[in-house]
């Protein structure tokens, strides 16, 4: 029972608090009241015609497995915004074993000064 | 003495034991057949997962063990190792427990059309052993000893796919940046041992004076050890290694990681925690901003992966980030008892509680990488796609490690974070700023995943993919239960495995009087 009750606990993060069953109970509540909106939606579109189509603009609609966004497209106009920021990372890792050890050595010397300033 | 006391008393030593008898017995075993070495090997995992949880429940109830092989007389000057197993050390072993009982469930099939399999498994004993060495020992070279063992056993399991060149360069990669962390560790433990002809921890620990050569050795091994841990800049072998080893090995890497991050903190805490007052706020901030680097750099390196292992790997390496800033937050205010016992504790609960959910969380989705690239051969995000209608069950796990790394609730990963954010932002606003952004490109960088990967239209070339086989789904079921577990059950896990963790972290006084009662502590 001890047990039981230590399982419902409410976390205490020492300025706020977060209990978990709580959560899952609302949202349970919340998928249940977006169910029951559902059940009000039209039934009475057509399976299989022009209603279920996307529309593309008036464009004609490729083959599904062409229309699949891959994963490096994702997030294109992201990571070209900050092109300059992915460049210099990307120049960073070389992939090169000597640079490894390199950024080791910068590491410890950032390390000495610091700790021999202490 | 009852077989359990008797079990208990030299278990911090079956802990190693064990699996080393087991990696020296595999081969022998092997040549019955494949299934009796695989029960073999998953029943010496189980039985060390039990002694160590055996140990660690005794541990948490606040019995620090300490073992030692050789003279008991503590005071005579003669050779000898000590293990100590504090709440800290028992609650790492219990993640490695975890991660190699896993692993090899999932080895079974995941592996099983491999040959070599006898020295894979006799590998994987041995780099369990050293994992676990470098968990519980007291001693300083015993720690560098386990830190080599844990190294090359590694390396030869990245290497694993011998047919693959790069599987070979990355465990050359892995070697070259070992073996120089391990001569720095070396080196550094050669100084102090060289100022107070100790080696053990506790020792050490009552002696250390912070002088101009404990300074060279404390840059020495926070430097070393946080590479093996894989902190940014020092993280460049770390995807190479995860993304290259098969999935059952990431899993187990990630757990010797794991050990070296362990060590970064015995270090800071226990080995140098006498001169606390002293170092600790500038290494405490050194930390933090290696975790803000870390965090920032993984996942902006993940975000334009193609790879799906080397996108996770990265994603790992922000993770990190994660319980460097809880812990270097604590570490930043430990002078400070005031301060320390507001916001520094909870800092710390939130980083350490974050080493067990990064470890399952970053686990579960190596697991998924796996069971994708079994069931299609492929790896290239930009290559897969539909498979969610191939793979249901592998899909719903994925979508659980999604939703845990990213830290949504109700996952594990939300209440360490939340400790994290809370405490951070006391400290400085602009630090739980940096976190939170990280953790939402988190969630961007799996949901592009997810969708490369398992939404989308079915792919002809993928038609006649069927989901892995039931011991795989089930390996990645142990994993995602346990996170569902601490997901929903934080306040339990927190306060029976995570407080005493930091309580041993902490209390480096009451890990030193183990070895030394007449320590006083402190100048």
């Amino acid at each position: 029972m001890e047990i039981f009750d230590s399982l419902l606990n409410t976390f205490e993060t020492g300025s706020g608090f977060w209990n978990p069953i709580v959560w899952l109970v609302a949202i349970i509540i919340i998928f249940l009241i977006i169910y029951i909106v559902r059940g009000f939606g039209n039934k009475n579109y057509k399976k299989n015609t022009e209603q279920v189509k996307s529309f593309l603009s008036g464009n004609p609609e490729y083959e599904k497995e062409k229309m699949h966004i891959k994963g490096s497209n994702i997030y294109w106009g992201f990571t070209v915004s900050l092109k300059w920021i992915f460049d210099n990372l990307n120049k960073m890792h070389t992939e090169n074993t000597s640079d490894y050890v390199l950024w080791f050595i910068v590491i410890i010397s950032i390390l000495f000064l610091v700790v021999g300033l202490i | 003495m009852s077989y359990l006391d008797f079990i208990l008393q030299h278990s911090p030593a079956l802990i190693v034991a064990i699996p080393l008898l087991g990696a020296f017995l595999t081969p022998l075993v092997s040549k019955i057949n494949n299934k009796v070495r695989n029960i073999f090997v998953i029943l010496i995992i189980l039985i060390t997962t039990i002694i160590v949880l055996l140990l660690a429940s005794d541990v948490f109830a606040g019995n620090i063990h300490t073992y030692v092989f050789g003279s008991k007389d503590l005071t005579l000057p003669i050779v000898r190792i000590l293990f100590e197993v504090d709440a800290m050390s028992a609650f790492m072993a219990i993640i490695g427990s975890i991660l190699l009982l896993v692993s090899v469930i999932y080895s079974w099939s995941f592996i099983d059309k491999n040959s070599g399999l006898d020295k894979y498994y006799t590998l994987v004993l041995l780099l369990a052993a050293g994992m676990f060495g470098m968990m519980l020992t007291g001693d300083m070279f015993n720690f560098f000893v386990f830190l080599e063992i844990t190294s090359i056993a590694s390396c030869a399991l990245i290497a694993f796919w011998t047919n693959k060149g790069k599987s070979i360069e990355a465990a050359f990669k892995y070697i070259v940046i070992s073996s120089l962390a391990a001569l720095f560790v070396l080196f550094s433990i050669a100084l102090l041992y060289g100022q107070y002809n100790a080696l053990n921890i506790a020792v050490l620990g009552s002696v250390i004076q912070f002088s101009y050569l404990d300074k060279i050795a404390l840059v020495l091994l926070i430097a070393a050890l946080a590479m093996k841990a894989g902190i940014v800049p020092m993280h460049m072998w770390l995807p190479d290694a995860y993304g290259r080893a098969p999935s059952s090995v990431t899993l187990i890497l990630i757990g010797a990681t794991q050990a070296s991050l362990y060590g970064v903190f015995r270090v800071c805490f226990t080995l140098y925690g006498n001169t606390i007052n002293l170092s600790t706020a500038s290494i405490g901030w050194i930390i933090v901003l290696l975790g803000l680097i870390t965090m920032l750099i993984g996942v902006a390196m993940a975000l334009i992966q193609s790879d799906f292992k080397r996108l996770i790997a990265f994603s790992a390496v922000a993770e990190i980030g994660f319980i460097f800033l809880g812990i270097g937050t604590g570490l930043t205010l430990i002078g400070n008892n005031q301060m320390f016992n507001l916001i520094g504790s909870t800092a710390m609960s939130g980083g350490i509680f974050h080493i067990i959910n990064d470890s399952l969380d970053v686990g579960l989705l190596f697991l998924v990488a796996g069971a994708v690239y079994y069931a299609t051969r492929e790896t290239s995000l930009d290559k897969m796609g539909g498979l969610a209608r191939n793979m249901k069950y592998t899909t719903i796990f994925f979508i659980i490690g999604l939703l845990a790394i990213s830290g949504i609730p109700p996952m594990n990963g939300f209440a360490s974070k939340l400790l994290i954010y809370e405490s951070t932002f006391q400290l400085n606003p602009i630090l739980s700023i940096i976190a939170i952004l990280s953790s939402i490109m988190l969630l961007a960088v799996f949901i592009k995943v997810f969708h490369s990967i398992f939404l989308g239209p079915a792919l002809p070339k993928f038609k006649e993919v069927k989901e892995v086989p039931k011991i795989m789904l089930f390996s990645m079921g142990i994993i995602a239960t346990i996170i569902i577990f601490f997901g929903l059950f934080p306040d339990l896990i927190i306060t029976n495995i995570i407080e005493p963790a930091v309580n041993g972290l902490i209390n480096y006084e009451e890990y030193i009087r183990q070895v030394i009662p007449t320590f006083a502590g402190g100048f």
